[in-house]
């Protein structure tokens, strides 16, 4: 059995999701995911640890294309929706020795 | 005017696209405002694409299949240029740089794109009150919600705005909202049609299909749409067979299961199991022998589709991460950047999800959850494969219920998960179903009756739900 949701699992997986949940959300959600999880117990109760897992509904395996060099998306349509760019790159916070 | 009617006129030269369309941006002026259907109308584009359609007719050339149809289209769908919202703020004036294939094979076949509809919020919703753009409302009811997710292209082909629409279901979203407004919408066998440029929410789950008035005008959108792409290392490999060439075969001798858990299920209103039987009796009077099949794994479909979907959707958004496209929320590092952006871009459903996906794939949960909805679905899968021995389709609810009030469910998540019970083991499976008006329910409103083939057998799927249209009361 599955033991309850608390308030410092969903600061947790915030974090690991990268969501900067305000207080009320962590409350709101505390609540949810235990609701939400409860009713997913049926299944989690289930003893069926023998059945293969289905991860994908076809059986298709190593789709390849043909190795041939294709126009790649106009690289300054794709820089235009970019929040910000420079020297026709996408421009982030500094990443090394960031404060 | 069907849109087998329209094309065949216009390619007949008897009726002119521009026409067709502006009869239907007539009452998009007329009703818009009050079903909010639409993110974004394209007017120009449609009267430019409809008069090169006329052009070409006057020219002699064949414009195509859909010549002169007018579409409305999923805004989650990608267009070249043109915004793609995907009901959510985090794509804030986001223009895609290429097209979705359905769409070019749309424009291939002589199809107008008359504008991009109202969804939930990337597909997470079964009644498309989670926009970030306001909710769509129901044409027959603007107190009530059109279903969801894909709600804006139900409601703008009942309220003809457009003669066909294109959603996408995941766990239901076409088939729902169609059943509560009362059209046609078909969900295809996964892999059927192309998924390239239409904006990942579960991978292994969606799939685009169409919208329609009738059984025949889904069918030829269907034959416009499917088929394989280099571009969808998904899609089938095999042509497609017709689905329009076997509406006319009828279901003499076809065997047609009733499926008692998701008919027979709590919370499916009288009037919606009602229609369900008769539907059943109307296909056994039409030729079909008719028997009541048990699919007991299809009781755990919620619960397995309500890890595996978030699952997939926490990994498939991670990319919403300010840096290539969309908002960005500025701050001293990266990583704060990210998860500022990403609180402020996404609503309440769409976080909700990715917490619980996020969950449910973390350290220590991920055999108690995610793999476990996995082996359910395996079940699901075998179950189904048990009954198509002795049936050729099914039949079930799509939606429990008939329309119901616009804010009736948005404070109950689990609620509006349960929308989905009759849709979601059909997807779970990867097989196909659509939905099919057949009478109303409370208030009078539209009941929808779910057809279930296996995977790539959308023809039997159409022979069924032929009858059943001819059927209908």
């Amino acid at each position: 059995m599955a033991r309850a949701i608390t308030r410092a699992d969903v600061e947790h997986v915030a974090q690991l999701a990268r969501l900067a949940l305000d207080e009320a959300e962590v409350q709101q959600f505390t609540l949810d995911l235990g609701v939400i999880l409860e009713h997913a117990e049926d299944v989690a109760a289930l003893d069926i640890d023998d059945v293969e897992p289905t991860a994908h509904p076809l059986p298709l395996v190593n789709v390849v294309r043909p190795d041939e060099v294709h126009a790649p998306l106009p690289r300054d349509e794709v820089l235009a929706q970019a929040p910000a760019v420079e020297d026709g790159r996408f421009r982030v916070p500094r990443i090394l020795d960031a404060p | 005017m069907t849109a087998v009617e329209i094309a065949r006129d216009v390619r007949a030269g008897t009726r002119r696209a521009r026409d067709v369309l502006e009869e239907h941006l007539a009452r998009v002026d007329e009703r818009e405002a009050e079903v909010h259907a639409f993110n974004l109308v394209l007017t120009d584009e449609a009267r430019n694409a409809a008069d090169a359609i006329d052009a070409a007719v006057a020219a002699g050339a064949d414009p195509g299949p859909l010549a002169g149809v007018p579409v409305a289209v999923k805004d989650n769908l990608c267009t070249r240029g043109v915004p793609t919202t995907c009901g959510s703020r985090i794509l804030d004036g986001w223009c895609p740089p290429y097209t979705a294939t359905v769409l070019e094979r749309i424009s291939a076949a002589g199809g107008v794109v008359v504008g991009k509809t109202n969804c939930d919020e990337f597909a997470m919703g079964s009644s498309t009150e989670n926009s970030a753009f306001g909710p769509t409302r129901n044409p027959h009811d603007v107190r009530r919600v059109p279903g969801g997710s894909s709600g804006g292209s139900a409601a703008a082909v009942v309220a003809g705005f457009a003669a066909v629409g294109l959603g996408s279901d995941t766990g239901g979203s076409i088939r729902q909202p169609a059943s509560l407004c009362g059209v046609v919408g078909v969900k295809p066998t996964y892999g059927r049609v192309s998924r390239s440029g239409l904006v990942a929410f579960a991978s292994s789950l969606d799939q685009v299909g169409p919208f329609a008035s009738t059984v025949a005008d889904a069918a030829l959108v269907l034959d416009v749409i499917a088929g394989p792409d280099p571009l969808d290392s998904t899609s089938v490999a095999e042509t497609p067979p017709s689905t329009t060439d076997a509406l006319s075969a009828g279901v003499e001798g076809l065997r047609v299961g009733v499926v008692e858990e998701l008919t027979d299920t709590d919370g499916v209103q009288p009037e919606v199991r009602a229609a369900v039987e008769s539907a059943a009796a109307a296909l056994a009077h039409a030729g079909a022998k008719v028997e009541r099949v048990s699919t007991p794994s299809a009781r755990y479909g919620i619960s397995a589709y309500y890890l595996i979907a978030p699952a997939e959707a926490s990994s498939n958004l991670a990319r919403y991460d300010g840096v290539r496209y969309g908002l960005r929320v500025d701050a001293e590092d990266v990583a704060t950047m990210n998860a500022r952006t990403r609180a402020a871009g996404f609503g309440e459903e769409v976080k909700r999800r990715i917490m619980l996906g996020t969950y449910a794939l973390s350290a220590g949960y991920y055999d108690a959850y995610y793999r476990k909805a996995q082996r359910v679905r395996t079940l699901i899968i075998r179950d189904f494969a048990r009954v198509y021995e002795s049936c050729d389709v099914l039949v079930a609810p799509t939606s429990p219920t008939v329309a119901f009030p616009l804010g009736a469910r948005t404070d109950d998540p689990l609620a509006m998960y349960l929308s989905d019970v009759c849709t979601v083991p059909s997807s779970l499976a990867g097989h196909a179903s659509m939905s099919v008006p057949f009478g109303t329910g409370e208030a009078g409103l539209p009941v929808g009756v779910q057809v279930l083939a296996p995977a790539l057998a959308e023809p039997i799927m159409f022979r069924a739900a032929a009858a059943l249209e001819a059927a209908a009361p």
